[in-house]
Parts: structure tokens; sequence; C-alpha cells
């Protein structure tokens, strides 16, 4: 008979879970104390999202053990979950765009409930936490700061005695983040425990009391978060000494490289984001970051500005003064524009393809031209295999086999290839979109780094990213998208965390923005 | 419980496995249906499946019945790889085939066999010219190309027999629905042998299919257009990012599906029936679906997936005579056949595991 | 007139059927392309068990077996085997379409007796309408009440909240505990059960024997419905009778000799639904939140 611990809510024991040979969770343990914001660190791929959610039921452990108020059970399914009063706010959310905020929560409610009363309970939890939202409005309508509000009120609707939260922070501003934290310290003081998944060190010293640092599904310690270090925790968590950046001083050329003008585009589907007015222009030699929470319109700003979509009129954007608004995007390659898109698969790469194929994707057109009719009828993917070949030597990319199918690469080298890929073609100018989301911090780091170097050889570089540090650490001048306005562009000197984290919330733009109910 | 576990890699062999072992799961489950339904298993199964072989002749209707659904399946192969559902060949067979009479009998005399370029030309246009509907519909309005393409099967079934029973009926056929017979410049002839006369059926139009199969070969694993279809249908995003247009390979597809039913048709025509008349297609545009599948939208598997299942349609009608079971079963071979290549599709992307159910 | 709207109704009423039926499944993320073969087994079915049970309410009982088991076969591909749903729906048809062939060979030539005309008291007594609304057969009556049930079902029940939130995002639905899979088969059997009364509708009041493909394209114009009524269930009634009115126009129209050749007023049903589909689609792709995000994507579970 173990000894009872009274004052543990949730304790875990040996927890495995593998897919097919990837093993995801290698015996963890965990004990989570009542009232208490006990955070899990851990990078992209340590096993943190596996475990939380063999917590609540969506997944099942292959082996292992679990006791809520030493109790062992086992949850079969999120409902169980819910019974023992585990509630969890998902890191991609998981909500119904075409039901209304009231619909949503109903349905995830185990008791009978009128339509009515539910929508009562949501305005008086919202009132009582400040976590305002209209309970008819449908989800789609929502900002991604009001969505994860819903999240959040679905889980209190059940009085949990555990909330789990995946990454709620990374599609929040900075203020947002301070409201949440303040909501997620009331809550533990009332007595509701909190597993908290984060990434951010700053963000897990500042909120949590205890931290237990996964790498690569194994739990490597657990430890009093108020007794630490951010790079303490850094090391533990990479398992090495972290490179920092090479940061030369650089004198910024005046040579405007890239310009867009008095750019407007309706949204072309209901839940996209029309962009209004957008202006901005990088000079060779720097990097302009485009800070934004996801959603408020990066991906359509990138289809403009690759040349997937052309513009109304040539002279909205401009590539050393030329007018090369309507240039569609292979067009823009051979005038020296790359781009990267957000979705590493499916969109910068075909996953059922092979490395070369993919490589032929966006070089197909460097193969016809002058060559005899013959050869340009039989241009194909062979054509291209070299070039994949060299790609890879030179970005240090890890294959499993020589020319793999790009499913077969982890994220972080499938986006080395796919940077690889187009600074081979020696840019101009280079546009990135979130080039190290979801990457492990190795191959991170080399992103960054060569990002940096891109822009001390001269060229200009655009930086979507909805990672603020990220941001800050590699750009000269930052400018904010919020949903579909640019903001004007400040040199990284002048402009705080906190001004970027005020724009991000759409401030300069008060009366566009739509006031929370009272 | 079941769970499917994603291969990181799709199996070599299990492509070629994969259609093997889903012809015996079918003639399985036939055979089941047939003894269910009260018809001897034994002598179905030599019917549909050994008599079809059993004289030179016959192996030659093989590959008469086998021409159309190859030159059609290679149409729809186009379609469905950049995920265009093309299901309406069997119009587009009917209208090249009516658009190629009308030439044919505009010119009541001509004997040379060069006329022949013009109503396979006059096919493929027709053909081509009755998927351009759904192919603009889908493109400029977003209108559901399953659909469309289907309504116009109906469409195009009553036009042609109103054609035969009307403007083109010929005075002469005694009242039955029948056009002129066609010129000799545009009929395909029968194949002498030397020393032994003719195989069945046996004609030139073959000729066709062997200059097809290897240069849509060519066209789908050599030259960008292929690439452009096979990145289309597997990531549309990852197309736009390569600059291929998606509206234009969309109609380009749908032009050269419905073009090379047309081309069936005519072909299917002239060298079989030598006039029109209400019924000219035999569910060939529904059957080459499954001729798509079971050649794994592939040209040289669509070769002899229309070799396999032409062979079940022939046998279908020696069972109808001897048996009387109506020859529509053969939809129910396909049938159960697409069901087990799909799912075969499914465990080359995935591995299944048997786990004990813990509840 | 009364006889003809009788015969608009009736013509209508597989349609209505066969598309609410679709429609619910469609609403579950599931498109099923198999209607058409569907509608054909409730055909067969109900000829068969009429022959056999001399009584033609056990035609719709029969109707509605046969399209479940239909239903279930295509289920059993999709959701469980995670088959392309478009191919695996043009497979359902082709196999139906045989099935019923073999199936239906021996009925051949025989006639059955149709389903009787329910009376309902008083009611059908009210002059003009009161023979239209009121003196219908079991079937019509049933199908109306379906129409009203799915309608409030989807929208104020907690089980039809949650249908709609399985089709809306099916990985959120799974997240949240619902077993996504068990209520696509539902959904797709219910499918399967209205397009099987509905075929089984067609031998039992249309044309009481058994013919080849008797569906004539129904099941294919019952999915265009769907479209047509923008996943709203009452709107598939206006629809159907639209579609009714025409098939019956053109019967009409060659009964009376018009001018117009017989077999062109004959493709007006299929071209009448190319002219809605793309009157309809243009607004679609505009206001695109009424189409469930996960029609037609298969489930793999969580990973």
């Amino acid at each position: 008979m173990p000894k009872k611990e009274l004052n543990i809510l949730l304790k875990a024991r040996k927890i495995c879970k593998s897919f097919g040979n990837f093993v995801a969770n290698q015996n963890i343990d965990i004990s989570i104390a009542k009232g208490q914001i006990h955070a899990l660190l851990g990078e992209n791929g340590a096993g943190k999202s596996t475990l939380v959610k063999i917590f609540y039921g969506v997944l099942q452990p292959d082996s292992g053990s679990i006791e809520i108020n030493n109790q062992k059970i086992s949850i079969t399914s999120p409902n169980i979950a819910r019974k023992n009063g585990i509630g969890m706010v998902f890191q991609h959310f998981s909500l119904f765009p075409a039901l209304t905020v009231a619909e949503n929560i109903l349905i995830a409610l185990d008791n009978k409930i009128k339509f009515s009363e539910v929508v009562n309970k949501i305005t008086k939890l919202s009132k009582e936490w400040e976590l305002f939202i209209d309970p008819l409005k449908l989800v789609s309508e929502l900002s991604v700061g009001e969505k994860q509000r819903v999240e959040i009120i679905r889980c209190l609707m059940q009085n949990p005695n555990l909330l789990i939260m995946d990454e709620p922070t990374s599609v929040l501003t900075p203020q947002e983040i301070k409201n949440l934290f303040k909501i997620l310290k009331r809550l533990a003081s009332s007595g509701c425990s909190i597993l908290y998944i984060s990434h951010k060190l700053e963000e897990i010293i500042e909120l949590a009391d205890k931290v237990t640092i996964l790498k690569s599904g194994k739990s490597i310690e657990t430890i009093d978060a108020k007794k630490t270090t951010t790079n303490f925790l850094a090391e533990k968590m990479v398992g090495k000494k972290i490179t920092q950046l090479k940061k030369n001083i650089k004198t910024n050329s005046k040579n405007i490289a890239f310009e867009v003008k008095n750019l407007n585009k309706q949204k072309d589907h209901e839940f996209g984001i029309s962009l209004t007015n957008i202006n901005l222009q990088v000079n060779y030699g720097e990097i302009l970051g485009v800070a934004g929470i996801a959603g408020n319109g990066q991906v359509e700003l990138m289809e403009i500005l690759s040349g997937e979509i052309n513009c109304k009129n040539n002279d909205q954007i401009l590539l050393d003064k030329l007018p090369i608004g309507k240039a569609n995007i292979n067009e823009r390659r051979k005038l020296g524009i790359e781009t990267i898109p957000e979705e590493r698969t499916f969109h910068a790469t075909v996953p059922n393809l092979t490395l070369s194929e993919n490589t032929f994707l966006t070089y197909f057109f460097k193969y016809s031209n002058t060559k005899s009719w013959i050869t340009n009828l039989l241009n194909n993917p062979q054509n291209s295999l070299d070039e994949s070949k060299t790609i890879v030597k030179n970005n240090d990319v890890r294959c499993p086999e020589t020319n793999p199918l790009a499913s077969q690469l982890s994220g972080g080298n499938l986006q080395k290839f796919i940077l690889g890929r187009s600074l081979a073609n020696n840019p101009k100018v280079a546009i990135f979109s979130q080039p190290t989301w979801g990457v492990d911090i190795g191959a991170a780091t080399a992103i960054r780094q060569k990002l940096l170097d891109l822009s001390q050889s001269g060229k200009a570089v655009i930086l979507i990213s909805q990672d603020l540090e990220e941001i800050f650490e590699l750009s000269d001048k930052i400018c904010v998208i919020n949903e579909g306005f640019l903001s004007e562009i400040f040199d990284v000197r002048e402009i705080t965390a906190t001004d970027v984290g005020l724009l991000m919330g759409g401030k300069n733009r008060e009366n566009q923005k739509m006031d929370p109910i009272k | 419980m079941i769970t499917f576990i994603p291969r990181d890699k799709v199996s070599k062999n299990w492509i070629i496995i994969a259609p093997i072992l889903s012809i015996f799961f079918t003639i399985f489950f036939g055979l089941l249906i047939f003894t269910f339904l009260g018809y001897n298993p034994l002598e179905t199964l030599y019917q549909i499946f050994v008599s079809p072989f059993s004289r030179i002749d016959r192996i030659s209707d093989i590959l008469v019945k086998a021409c159309p659904l190859i030159i059609i399946g290679t149409g729809l192969m186009l379609c469905f790889k950049s995920n265009v559902w093309n299901i309406g060949a069997e119009g587009q067979f009917i209208m090249g085939a009516l658009l190629a009479g009308f030439i044919a009998l505009s010119f009541p005399n001509i004997e040379t066999k060069f006329f022949l370029l013009i109503t396979i030309l006059a096919g493929f246009v027709g053909g081509a010219l009755w998927a351009f509907i759904p192919a603009i519909l889908k493109t400029k309005l977003n209108v559901n190309e399953i659909l469309v393409s289907l309504m116009l099967v109906y469409v195009a079934m009553l036009f042609i027999d109103f054609i035969v029973r009307g403007p083109l009926r010929d005075p002469m056929s005694f009242g039955f629905p029948l056009s002129k017979p066609y010129p000799e410049g545009a009929l395909i002839n029968k194949i002498p042998f030397p020393g032994i006369g003719f195989l069945g059926q046996l004609h030139y139009g073959i000729l066709f299919v062997f200059l097809l199969v290897p240069v849509s070969w060519i066209f789908v694993n050599k030259t960008l257009g292929g690439f452009k279809i096979n990145v289309l249908g597997s990531a549309p995003q990852a197309a736009k990012f390569a600059g291929f247009k998606r509206n234009s390979i969309t109609i380009t597809v749908l032009l050269l599906s419905g073009g090379l039913a047309g081309v069936a048709g005519v072909i299917e025509v002239s060298a079989n029936i030598g006039q029109l008349q209400p019924e000219v297609s035999f569910d060939y545009g529904f059957t080459a679906i499954i001729v798509a599948f079971l050649g794994r939208l592939s040209p040289v598997g669509i070769l002899f997936a229309g070799i396999i299942i032409a062979t079940v349609k022939l046998g279908a009608d020696n069972a109808q005579m001897t048996m009387g079971i109506p020859k529509v079963v053969t939809g129910l071979f396909e049938g159960i056949l697409l069901f087990f290549l799909l799912t075969g599709e499914t465990l080359q992307k995935y591995k299944i595991k048997w786990s004990e159910g813990k509840k | 007139m009364e006889a003809l709207i009788l015969t608009i109704i009736a013509t209508s009423i597989p349609l209505l059927l066969a598309a609410i039926g679709e429609l619910i499944a469609e609403k579950s993320g599931i498109l099923n392309l198999g209607v058409e073969g569907m509608m054909l087994s409730g055909a067969v079915g109900a000829l068969g068990a009429v022959l056999w049970l001399e009584n033609p309410y056990y035609g719709i009982i029969a109707g509605a077996l046969s399209g479940v088991l239909m239903a279930s076969i295509f289920s059993a591909f999709t959701i469980n085997f995670m088959t392309n749903q478009v191919a695996t729906g043009l497979g359902l048809t082709i196999f139906a379409t045989g099935l019923t062939g073999l199936a239906g060979a021996p009925l051949v030539g025989k006639t059955i007796p149709s389903l009787p005309k329910i009376e309902i008291f008083l009611l059908s007594d009210i002059p003009l309408f009161g023979n239209i609304l009121f003196k219908q057969d079991f079937v019509a009556y049933l199908s109306i009440a379906i129409i009203i049930f799915t309608s409030l079902f989807l929208k104020y029940s907690k089980s039809g909240i949650i249908l709609r939130a399985v089709g809306d995002d099916h990985q959120s639905a799974h997240s949240v505990g619902y077993p996504v899979k068990k209520i696509r088969w539902y959904a797709t059997c219910f499918g399967g059960m209205c397009a099987g009364i509905g075929g089984a509708y067609i031998p039992l009041v249309l044309t009481p024997h058994w013919s080849e493909g008797m569906t004539a394209g129904r099941g294919w114009i019952a999915l265009a419905l769907v479209v047509f009524a923008s996943w709203i269930p009452w709107r598939i009634i206006v629809g159907a009778l639209i579609f009714g009115g025409i098939t019956i126009a053109q019967l009409v129209g060659q009964a009376r000799g018009w001018a117009i050749p017989s077999q062109l007023l004959s493709m007006m049903p299929y071209i009448a639904t190319i002219i809605a589909l793309t009157m309809i689609s243009g607004r679609l792709s505009k206001n695109n939140s009424v189409v469930p995000s996960s029609l037609g994507k298969p489930f793999f579970g969580s990973q």
C-alpha cells in the first residue's frame, strides 16, 4: 500500500506512448499538487503535448498508470477526464467555427442543461473572470484571443480541479498574456491546479511553482521554478550549451530594395482577412520584422508578396524602384525575390515527392528557355537531381537515404532544405514566414544565423514571425500586422516589446477594434 | 480494436500486391453473393473468368473490348491524378461518336482512309466540348464537376437518341432508329492475319492504344505537364507556390479526358457498328473509372486493368447467354473490386495494428 | 389540376427523402455519392418484399433496410478503412446497379399493388387542398415528418449540434471527446434509410414493376438538391417540388404532343439540375460557412 499523499491531485507513473517507431513518451513520472501551477517545459517534439493528451483522454498510453486523488483511474476519453475534474485548453483549439460560442460550450458539457441556461452561465462567468465574450456569436467571427477565452470558459463551466493549458501564449499579445497570467494565478489560489505547457523560459519562471523538464520523450527533472534561472532551464531543456547568434555591427545601406505601396486586397473567402492599405519598404542589408499574432493577414500578405496572387496594379510592388506587382511568382524568382511560406508540407514542399522533385518544383523554369525543343518537352524532375544533392550537402540536411521523400525528413531538416533551396538562387530579397516555427532549437539557431548572414551580405530580408523574441533578436526594423492592417515601420532601437504588443492588439486603430461586451 | 499507423515510406511490393489481392477478394465475395442468390458459383466463375480465354478469337475480342476502356481510362487517369472528378466520360464518349458520325455521314462517298484522321479529330473535339461544360463551370463558378459531368451523361444519351430517331435517321431503315451506314473512308477495318484471316473482331483501332500507352507514360513521367498534374493532385497549395495555374490544369485534363473518351467513341462505332444507333456505348465510360483505379492511375497499369475488366465484361456476356445471368452483374464485380482497391490504397499508407480493446 | 399537383408531389417524394438523408450525412462530414445505388437497392428490396409478403407496408421496411445495408458497406470502407469518399460512393452505385440487376432479374414482369392513400379524418374534406395535403400515402406523411424532425434536430437538439460539430471540425470533435466515427456511421445509415425508402417509393407508387436502373438518375439529382438547398432542410421541399414539377411538365408535354421532341423534353430535369447548381454555387463560393468544413475528408483518429 503506497502512502497517501493528501496534497497531490494527479500522479502519473511510467507513462509510455509510441507512434509506430517514434517514442513520444518514455517512462514519464510526474505529480501535480493541488492549487499549484506546474509547468511542463520542453522543445518541440519533446513529448509535452502527447503527455497532456493522455491526461485528457484524447490518447491512450501504451503503459503506465494515472492516479487522481490517490485513486487509480484509466482516462479512456475526454468525457471521463472531465468527470474527474480535468479541463484542457488546446494549442490549436478544439472549437467549431460554424457553431456559436454557446453551442460550442454546450456540447462540451456532460450534464443535461438547457441552452438558455448555458447562455446565462457564460455571461456570468465571463463577467466574473473578465473573459468578455458574446455567447451568440459564431466562433468563426472571433479573434484568436477571443477563441482562447471561449476555451477557458468552457473549462470553467465544469469547475475543474486541474486545468491543462497547451502553449496558450503563442497566440496572445504581451498584454493578453499578462491578463491570462492574472486569471491563472487567481484560479490556482482558488484551489485549481494548472498544468502549463510552454517552451518559453521567462513565462515559466514568472508563472509556475514547479517545472518538469521533458527531453526526447523522457522527464529529465522536476525543480522549483522560483529558485531557478532561464539559463539553467535552457541548458536542461536542450541538453547542451546553446550557441549564441553572431550579430556583427553593420552599416545599413540607404538603398531601398523592395517596396509595397498602398496595397489593398479583399478577402476571397469568408474566413480570410482583407489587406488594407499596406505600405512597407526594406533596404539592402536590412532585416524587416513583421510581428503579429497568427491569423491577422500574414498568409494573405505572403501570397501577394510572393506573387502567388498578383496585385491589381503593377506599381503596388517595386523592386529596385521598378514595378513588379503583376509579375507572377516565377517571374519574381527570376528577378531575385525568394519566398518561404509558413506551411512546410503541402505548401513549400509536396510530402509524397522526393527532394529532387521538390527542388524541381521551384527550379523547373531554369531548365527550359535556351535549350532545344526536345529538352524543353522532356523537362522533368531528373534535371534537378544534382542541384538537390548540392542543397542537401551545403545545408546539413540529414536524410535517412539518398533523395528521400520530403515526408521522411524531420521538421527542422525539411526547413533547412527549403531554406537552402531558396538561398541557392542567390536572391536579392528574401521573404520568410515563420521560418523557425515548430523546429528544434538547434535547427532554429542555424536558420536564424542564416538570416543574419544573409542581411550582412547585403541582401534585403523580410521576416514574418509571431515569435516576438525572434523578431527583436534579428530585425533592424519592425512593423506589426493586425487584422490586415500594417503599422508604420519602427527602428528596433526606438520601440519596446510593450509597444509592439499594443500594436499586435490593434491599439493604433481604436475605431476598428470592437469593444468587448460589458 | 484496430488502429492505423502511418508508414513513412510506401512499400514498393505493395503497389503490385494490392491489386492482385483485391482481385482475389473480389472473386471470393462475388461468388459468395452468387451462391446466396442461388446461382452455381463454379459455373459462374468459369463463364466469367475462364471462358473468355477458351478460344483465340475470343482472346482477340478481349482486346477489342479493352480498347475503349484503356483509351477512356487513360484520360480519366489525368483527371483523377489532379483531383478532378470527371465521371461523365460516358457522355463524352457518346458526343464524340456523334460528332464524328455527323461528319462521316456528311461525306457519303468518301473512300480514302485518311478521312479517319478527320473523324477521329472530330470525335476528340466532340468529347472535349462536352467536357468543357463542367470544366468552365468548375473553374469560373466553382460548380461541382461530379454532378455536372454526370447530368450531361443523361443529356447525351437522350440527345443521340433524338438524333438517330430524327435528323440522322436513315429513311431506308424500316423504322429502326439507325443512321445510314458510314462511308468506306470512315470505317476501321479488321486486321487480316496472313494464313489465319481475321481474329474475331480485332481491328486497326487497337493501334491507337499501342500509341497512346507509351505517349501517356512519357507525358506523365517525363514532362512538366505530367509533373504539374501530379503536384496539383497531391498538394494544391504547393502547385500555387510553384506558379502552376490550377484552373488551366483543370481545364486541360478535362478537355484531354473528354477528348480521349470521344476518340474511344469514334473507334468503337467505326470499327464495330458502322453506323449511329441509340446505344453506342455499353457503359464504357463508367467502367473506365474502375479501369483507371485498378491500373493505379498509371498508363501501364491501365493497359493491364483494361484487359482484365474487358475479360470480365465478355465473361458476363457469356454468362448471360449460357446461364441467364443479367450482364449488369459486371457492376457487382467492379464495385467490390473498387472497394478493395481503395482499401489497398489506405493500407499502403498505413500499417494496421490490432490491439486488445481496453474498455 | 388537382391530379396534376398530386402527381408532382408523388414524383418529388423520392427526391425529397433521398436528399434529406444525404443532407444529414453531409452535415456529419460524409459525402456519399452512392445515393443512386442506395435508392436502387431500396426499390428492388421493396419489390421483393411486397411480392413475397403481399403487403405494401413491408415494402417500406424492406426498402429502408436495403438502404441501410448499402450505407453500412459505404461506412465500413470510408469511415473505418478511410477510403476516398468520392470513389467509394461511385463504387457503391456501380456495385448496387449490378447487385439489383441480379436480384431483380426474377422479378421482371411482375406487378405489385400500390401503397394505399390515408385520409385524415375531416381535414381531407377541406375544399381545394384537402385532398392534396390530407389524402396522401404513408410515405408522403413520413417524409414531411422527417423534414420537420431533421430541421428541429439540427437546430435545437444537443445531438444535432454535435452532428454539425463533427462535420465542421472532426479533429476538434475528437478532442472534445465525441466518437467521430460512430456518429458518422449513424448519419450515413440514416441517409441510407431515407434513400432506401425513397427508392422503395418508386415501385410502390410510381411504376409498380422492376426495370434495371429504374431510379434513372434520381439519386444524383438528390445530391444536387442538397447543394441547391444550401444544406437547409426545408429548402429541400422547395427544390424537390420544382424538380417534380419539371419532370411532370415534360411528361405532360409529351402526352399532349408538344412540338418539341420527347427526348429534348426528357433532358429538362438534368439540365435544370445543372442550371440550379450553377446558380447556387456562385453564391456558395462567397459564403462557404454553410458547407460542412470536413465534408469528404477522411478522419484518421488521433496522432
